[in-house]
C-alpha cells in the first residue's frame, strides 16, 4: 500500500519534472530533420498532448502492466531494464559478498583487540573507505590495475553464459577478471560499513554474560568467538546489509559508468541525458519493488537469526 | 616475483585463446555513441549510419573524406531529363539469406523510409518529393517535380534491405518490420560486407564477414566486436590496456600523450561539421543582451552586421584551437573546409584584430560595449563547453562582459529552437552543424533561410537571420542541375549570408581523432563514423 | 559503541583528574575526552582551517578564477609554479580553461562547503523540528511523520537525489534543494529517537506537571537534551553531502561549469587523467579527501565522547 503511494508519487513526480525541463525530441532528432518532421514524430510519441493527457495515458496503460516503450529504442521500457538487471545484480551481489566476506573478519578483529595497532589501522582506513568518492578511486583502480600493471582488463563484461536462464560472467575465468574491478570498487563504501558493524556488534557480544560463561565453562576462544560471537553479529549486519543491497543497486549508477558495466543503472544515467522518460519511471517503478521485496527477504531472515529462537532452541 | 607470475598465468591462458583463435582475423573497437536501433529506417543518426552502413547497402556511398562519391548498389547514374535521374544497378548481388538482390528491394526500401511510422526523425528528409520507378531488374528511375541537382549525394543515405524482409510487427505499420525484428537480428538482413551477429544493449554489437559479399567496400576482419564505452578516460584505458584496437572520439587533452607513446597510431581527419555562433537578429529587445551593469537594454545591438562582424574580431580562432581543441581543429570562415563543394574560395577566417573591433563598434554605436550572456550545450559537441568559456573570456576582455550559461543538449537545444509557436530563448547561442549532403546548400537551408514551417526552410535558424536576396539566390542554386553554376551559386550565397552578413560566425572545424593500436590505422571520416572496414592494417 | 570497560576506565581516569581540575563542567569534561585522541585534534584544526579558507576565499586566492575578463586559455594546464600571462604565478598550475589552480580550490572549497553546510542546516532545521513534533505530539502526527522519514530512508540518497536533479536540472540552488530533500528524513529520525527517550525521564515529566508551555518544553528542555545525537549526525550528514556533490558532479548533473565545486574539478581533472597534467584532478581531489575524512573524524570521536552511555 505504502509502495504504491511511493510508486504514485515518484511517477508524478518524474513525469512533470522531465515535461517541464527539456524536450526529449531534441535528443533523438536529425539536426537537419525539418519541423514537419520533428511535430511527427512529437505525435508519434504522444508529445503533442497536454500534460495530463499524457501522464493519464501512461496511468492507464500501467494499470495494465504495460509502462509503455522507450522514446530511444522504440522498446518496452520494462524489458529494456529487466535485460540489464542481470548485469547489475552480478555485480551488486558480488559486491556484497566481498564486503561481508572480507569485512566481518576485519571487524571482528577490531573489536576483539580495540586498543591495538591493527585495530586503530583497520578503523582509520574504514573512515577512508566511506570518504574516497567512489568513481575517483574506480578511475585510479582502473589506471593502475589495468593501464599500469596491465592485469586486469579495464572496463565492460566480458563473455556471459546461460545461468539458470540469465547471462551470467562468473562462470568463465575472463568473466571473473573483468567483474573483479567493479565490484571491488562498489565493495568498497560497504566494507567500512560492514567492518564498523562487526566491531561494534563483537565489542558488545564479548560482554554478555553468555560468552563470560562460556569462558568459565572453558570453551575454546577460537569456539566462541566462531560460534557465539559470529552467529550474534550476524544479525545487525544481516538486517542492515539487506537493507543496504537496495543502496549498492543504486550506487552502482557510477560504478557502471566508470567501468562501462552494462548495467540498468547505466541505463538510467544515459535516460536522464536523453529524457527517455519512460524508461526513467519504469526503472524507478522497479526499484521501489525490488525495495518491497528486500525488507520481506530481511525479515524472513532476521527471524531465523533471531538469537531468541536460537535460545528455545538450545534449551530444547 | 608474485606479479610476473601472475602475468605467466594469465599469459598462458591467453595463449590458449589466441591458439585457438589464430585463424581468425578479429577486431575490437571502442565506441563512443550506442546506435539506437538495428532498423536501417528507425533513426537518422550518425552511429545509426555507421554501424548499419556496413550491415545494408546504400545506392551510393561517401569516400571517408566526403569529397567523392563511390558507385555501391548502384553502379552508374545521370540525369535523364530535367527531372527524373536514373541509377544502374549492381548485378551479382545477393543478400545474407541468399537472395538476389534487385530493383524491387530498393522500391520497397524507399516506400519504407518514407512512410516510416515511429522511431526518431528518419530519412523522409531525403525521400520526400521523389517517386522511385523499377524499369527493369537492375535499373530504376527516380523523379521530382522540379529539378533536383542533389539526387545522388541523398542516395548517400537512404539503406536497403531485403523485400523479403519478414517481422512480428503489425501488418499495415513498416511493412509489418518493426524495430524490434531488426534489434534480435530476425529481419537483419543485407547486402553489405558484414553480417549482424548480436546486439547486446549498453554493451556490444558483434559483426561478421559475408563470405557472398560483392561492392566496393573492404572486408579486412573477419569478426568485429564493437564495444560501447561513454566514459572518455575509460575509452583510453581500454585502448592502452590492449583490451580494444581502435577508440574514437579521442579527448583533445590525450592526444599529445598518445603521440608519444610508441603503441598507438592516431588517425585525424577534418569532419563536415562547423562551430558557429549564432546570433538574436530578429528581436528589438534581446532577453539576454543587457547594458553593462546587466540592466536590459531598449535595442538590440546584434541586429546590426557590423556588431556582429566586431565579434567575430574579437575571437582568437588560433587561441581556441591551440588551447581549447589542443591543436585539432581548424580555425573556419564559412560552412565546410577546404576541398569541399560550393565552398566560397574567397572567404578566409576573421583575424583576431580587437582594434578593428572596437572601431567597427563605435561605428554602431556602441563604443561603450555591451553586455552579453552565451549559452551552449555540454555534452553534445567537442569541447562544446570549453569553447563556450573561452568565447566569454574574449569577449570579456575586450569590453563586453560576457557570462557564460551551458547545459545539457536536452534542454539546451529545446530553448534555443524554439518553434512554431515559441521564439528562440537566447541571445548568443554556440553550435555545431555537419554537413551530411558533403556541400553548403543543407546549412544555407537549414541556418540561414529566412524561417518558414511550412517549405521546411531555416529549420534551425536559431538567430531567425532573414534576407530576401539570399533566399533568392538560394532557391536559384537549389534547383540548378549544372554542376560548376551550383557551385558557383552556393560560393556567392555563402559570401552574401557569412562575408557580408555575418548571420553567423564560424569559428572552426572539428578534427576528428581515432586510435588504434600499433601495426592498425584508421582511415579517417569527415562524417565522424566509426567503422570496421575502415580499420586496416598498417604497413 | 563504548563498552563497559571502557566507561569504567574511563570515570576512573576522570575520577583522577577530576582532583587536578578545580572545577569540573560537562564542556570541560567534553574536551579533556575528546582531546584524548590526538588524531582528532588534527582533524578537528583541519576542519576549522577549511571553514576559515572558505569564509576568507577571495581575500585568500591569487585571483578570481570566476572572473572571465582576467582568466584566459592562453594559461590552460600550465605546470605547477609556472607564471601566468597576468605575471601571477600558478602555485599548483592552471585547469583547462586557464584557471589558477589555487584559486578555483580555495573557491570551489568555499561552494562545496556553501552546498553540504548549507543543505545540511536547512535538512536539520526541518528533520529537527519534524523530529521534535512527531516525538512530543506522537499519534497520528508522529505515524504520518514516520511513516514519511521510512519512505525516504528506504531508498538510497544517490537515487533520491539523481532523480530530483534529473527533474530540476542544474544549479547550486537544486543541487542544494536535491540535497536537502536527502538529508531531512535522517535528522527527524535521530531526533524523535532520542527525544522519545528523554521525554519518559523525570525532568520532562515534572516540568509536563508544572504545566509549562508546550513549546518551552520542547524548546527549552527537551531540545538541548537530544543536541548530542543531533551534532554527530550533522557533521556525518555534511561529510555525505559533499561526497554526494561531488558524485552528482562526476556524472553531470550537479553544479554548472564556470563555478566549478571541488567534486566538479575532479570530474573534469577526470579529462586529463592520461595527458599527465595530474594536478588538475589531484589537488581537488586531496582537497576534498581533507575535507570529507577530517569531518567524518571529528564526527567519529565526538560519537564516541557523547554516547549518551557515557553521559551521567
Amino acid at each position: 500500500m505504502q509502495a504504491a503511494g511511493v510508486v504514485f508519487l515518484m511517477s508524478l513526480l518524474v513525469f512533470s519534472g522531465v515535461f517541464l525541463i527539456g524536450d526529449p525530441v531534441e535528443m533523438l532528432i536529425a539536426e537537419d530533420a525539418e519541423e514537419s518532421d520533428r511535430e511527427m514524430v512529437k505525435r508519434n510519441l504522444g508529445l503533442d498532448q497536454p500534460y495530463y493527457v499524457q501522464y493519464l495515458r501512461f496511468v492507464a496503460a500501467a494499470l495494465r502492466g504495460n509502462l509503455g516503450d522507450s522514446f530511444v529504442f522504440e522498446e518496452p521500457a520494462l524489458l529494456l531494464i529487466l535485460d540489464r538487471m542481470p548485469a547489475t545484480f552480478e555485480l551488486a551481489i558480488f559486491a556484497l559478498l566481498l564486503a561481508i566476506v572480507i569485512g566481518i573478519p576485519l571487524g571482528m578483529w577490531a573489536g576483539l583487540k580495540p586498543e591495538s595497532i591493527s585495530a586503530r589501522t583497520i578503523m582509520t582506513s574504514s573512515i577512508l573507505g566511506f570518504s574516497l568518492p567512489t568513481f575517483w578511486v574506480g578511475i585510479m583502480m582502473i589506471m593502475l590495475f589495468a593501464v599500469v600493471l596491465g592485469w586486469l582488463p579495464s572496463t565492460g563484461r566480458g563473455p556471459t553464459q546461460s545461468f539458470l536462464g540469465l547471462q551470467v560472467s562468473f562462470l568463465s575465468m575472463e568473466g571473473w577478471s573483468h567483474l573483479i574491478l567493479p565490484a571491488v570498487n562498489l565493495a568498497l563504501f560497504k566494507l567500512s560499513l560492514v567492518i564498523r558493524l562487526a566491531r561494534a556488534g563483537t565489542r558488545e557480544v564479548m560482554h554478555q554474560d553468555y560468552i563470560k560463561f562460556a569462558r568459565a565453562k572453558g570453551v575454546s576462544r577460537s569456539r566462541i568467538i566462531l560460534v557465539h560471537v559470529l552467529k550474534n553479529i550476524l544479525i545487525p549486519v544481516v538486517t542492515v546489509l539487506g537493507l543496504e543491497f537496495g543502496g549498492l543497486v543504486a550506487f552502482s549508477v557510477v560504478t557502471e559508468t566508470v567501468f562501462a558495466w552494462p548495467g540498468m543503472g547505466r541505463l538510467l544515467i544515459e535516460s536522464i541525458s536523453t529524457l527517455d522518460r519512460p524508461v526513467i519511471v519504469a526503472y524507478l517503478m522497479i526499484i521501489v519493488l525490488l525495495f518491497v521485496l528486500i525488507n520481506l527477504v530481511v525479515d524472513v531472515l532476521y527471524s531465523v537469526l533471531d538469537p531468541r529462537v536460537r535460545l528455545t532452541d538450545v534449551k530444547g | 616475483m608474485n606479479r610476473f607470475l601472475t602475468r605467466a598465468a594469465l599469459g598462458a591462458i591467453a595463449a590458449i585463446f589466441i591458439s585457438s583463435a589464430a585463424m581468425a582475423d578479429n577486431a575490437t573497437l571502442g565506441i563512443r555513441t550506442e546506435p539506437s536501433s538495428i532498423d536501417p529506417h528507425f533513426h537518422n543518426l550518425g552511429p545509426n549510419n555507421g554501424m548499419l552502413g556496413q550491415i545494408f547497402g546504400r545506392l551510393v556511398e561517401w569516400s571517408p573524406d566526403m569529397r567523392t562519391l563511390i558507385p555501391r548498389l548502384a553502379t552508374s547514374w545521370k540525369a535523364i531529363n530535367d527531372t527524373t535521374w536514373e541509377f544502374k544497378l549492381r548485378t551479382g548481388v545477393k543478400f545474407h539469406d541468399g537472395s538476389d538482390f534487385t530493383a524491387d528491394d530498393v522500391v520497397f526500401s524507399f516506400n519504407r523510409a518514407d512512410n516510416y511510422v515511429g522511431g526518431n526523425s528518419g530519412f523522409r528528409t531525403y525521400t520526400k518529393g521523389k517517386t522511385v520507378k523499377k524499369i527493369d531488374d537492375h535499373t530504376i528511375h527516380i523523379s521530382t517535380k522540379a529539378p533536383y541537382p542533389l539526387m545522388p549525394n541523398d542516395m548517400a543515405t537512404v539503406l536497403i534491405l531485403s523485400s523479403d524482409a519478414k517481422g512480428t510487427g503489425e501488418k499495415d505499420k513498416n511493412f509489418g518490420v518493426s524495430a524490434r525484428d531488426f534489434n534480435n537480428g530476425s529481419a537483419t538482413i543485407g547486402t553489405g560486407p558484414y553480417k549482424f551477429v548480436e546486439w547486446k544493449k549498453g554493451d556490444r554489437i558483434v559483426l561478421e564477414k559475408y563470405a557472398g559479399y560483392k561492392g566496393p567496400l573492404a572486408q579486412p576482419w573477419d569478426k568485429m566486436t564493437f564495444k560501447f564505452i561513454k566514459s572518455e578516460p575509460s575509452r583510453v584505458s581500454a585502448l592502452l590496456a590492449g583490451d580494444v584496437d581502435l577508440i574514437d572520439n579521442v579527448p583533445a587533452e590525450d592526444i599529445a600523450t598518445l603521440k608519444k607513446n610508441n603503441k598507438v597510431t592516431l588517425s585525424q581527419g577534418v569532419s563536415s561539421r562547423v562551430m558557429y555562433l549564432h546570433m538574436d537578429q530578429f528581436r528589438d529587445q534581446s532577453p539576454f543582451v543587457t547594458d553593462k551593469n546587466g540592466k536590459p537594454l531598449d535595442k538590440n545591438p546584434l541586429r546590426d552586421p557590423r556588431v556582429r562582424k566586431a565579434l567575430s574580431l574579437m575571437i582568437d580562432r588560433a587561441s581556441i584551437v591551440k588551447n581549447v581543441m589542443s591543436g585539432v581543429a581548424i580555425p573556419a570562415g564559412q560552412f565546410l573546409p577546404e576541398g569541399f563543394f560550393g565552398r566560397s574560395q574567397k572567404l578566409k577566417p576573421d583575424p583576431y584584430d580587437p582594434a578593428a573591433a572596437k572601431k567597427l563598434l563605435a561605428e554602431a554605436g556602441w563604443g561603450d560595449g555591451f553586455g552579453l550572456t552565451i549559452h551552449g550545450p555540454n555534452d553534445r559537441y567537442v569541447n562544446d563547453a570549453k569553447i563556450c568559456e573561452a568565447i566569454g573570456q574574449m569577449f570579456s576582455a575586450n569590453g563586453i562582459p560576457t557570462k557564460v550559461v551551458t547545459m545539457p543538449g536536452n534542454v539546451f537545444f529545446k530553448r534555443a529552437n524554439g518553434g512554431p509557436k515559441s521564439d528562440p530563448e537566447f541571445s548568443l547561442i554556440l553550435v555545431g552543424w555537419g554537413s551530411g549532403t558533403g556541400e553548403p546548400s543543407s546549412p544555407l537551408k537549414a541556418l540561414l533561410a529566412t524561417y518558414d514551417n511550412a517549405k521546411g526552410l531555416g529549420a534551425a535558424n536559431r538567430g531567425r537571420h532573414s534576407d530576401p536576396a539570399l533566399d533568392k539566390l538560394l532557391v536559384q542554386a537549389l534547383t540548378m542541375v549544372d554542376d560548376t553554376k551550383r557551385g558557383a551559386l552556393l560560393a556567392q550565397a555563402t559570401e552574401l549570408a557569412i562575408g557580408k552578413n555575418y548571420g553567423i560566425i564560424p569559428l572552426h572545424y572539428q578534427v576528428n581523432t581515432w586510435a588504434s593500436r600499433k601495426g592498425l590505422k584508421y582511415q579517417a571520416r569527415a562524417d565522424e563514423r566509426s567503422i570496421g572496414i575502415n580499420l586496416i592494417k598498417d604497413k | 559503541m563504548t563498552t563497559l570497560n571502557d566507561a569504567a576506565t574511563d570515570s576512573l581516569e576522570h575520577g583522577a583528574t577530576a582532583k587536578a581540575v578545580a572545577v569540573e563542567t560537562p564542556f570541560r569534561r567534553f574536551l579533556a575526552d575528546y582531546c584524548e585522541s590526538k588524531l582528532s585534534v588534527v582533524s578537528f584544526g583541519v576542519v576549522v582551517g577549511i571553514l576559515l579558507i572558505a569564509i576568507f576565499a577571495p581575500w585568500l586566492a591569487p585571483t578570481d578564477p570566476y572572473d572571465l575578463s582576467t582568466v584566459t586559455v592562453q594559461d590552460k594546464t600550465l605546470p605547477l609554479g609556472a607564471v601566468m600571462g597576468s605575471g601571477q604565478i600558478a602555485y599548483l598550475g592552471t585547469d583547462g580553461a586557464g584557471r589558477d589552480m589555487l584559486s578555483a580550490i580555495i573557491y570551489g572549497l568555499r561552494i562545496s562547503l556553501i552546498v553540504g553546510v548549507g543543505s545540511g542546516v536547512v535538512a536539520l532545521l526541518i528533520g529537527v523540528s519534524l523530529g521534535l513534533i512527531a516525538a512530543y505530539a506522537g499519534g497520528k502526527v508522529d505515524t504520518l511523520i514516520m511513516r514519511l522519514v521510512d519512505i525516504q530512508l528506504s531508498f538510497p540518497a544517490i537515487l533520491i537525489a539523481l532523480v530530483l536533479l534529473a527533474t530540476l536540472g542544474k544549479g547550486i540552488d537544486k543541487t542544494i534543494i536535491a540535497l536537502i530533500v536527502v538529508q531531512w528524513a535522517y535528522y527527524a529520525r535521530t531526533v524523535r529517537g532520542s527525544a522519545l527517550v528523554e521525554r519518559r525521564k523525570e525532568y520532562i515529566e515534572s516540568a509536563i506537571c508544572l504545566a509549562l508551555p508546550k513549546r518551552r518544553i520542547v524548546f527549552s528542555h527537551l531540545l538541548p537534551n537530544v543536541l548530542a545525537p543531533i551534532i554527530v549526525v550533522g557533521t556525518m550528514q555534511t561529510a555525505h553531502a559533499i561526497s554526494l556533490e561531488a558524485t552528482l558532479s562526476f556524472l553531470g548533473l550537479g553544479l554548472p561549469q564556470t563555478e566549478p565545486s571541488l567534486g566538479s574539478l575532479i570530474a573534469k581533472g577526470f579529462d586529463y587523467v592520461h595527458s599527465g597534467h595530474y594536478w588538475i584532478s589531484t589537488y581537488p581531489g586531496i582537497a576534498l579527501l581533507l575535507t570529507i575524512v577530517s569531518i567524518n573524524l571529528v564526527g567519529d570521536r565526538l560519537r564516541d565522547v557523547l554516547n549518551p552511555r557515557l553521559q551521567k
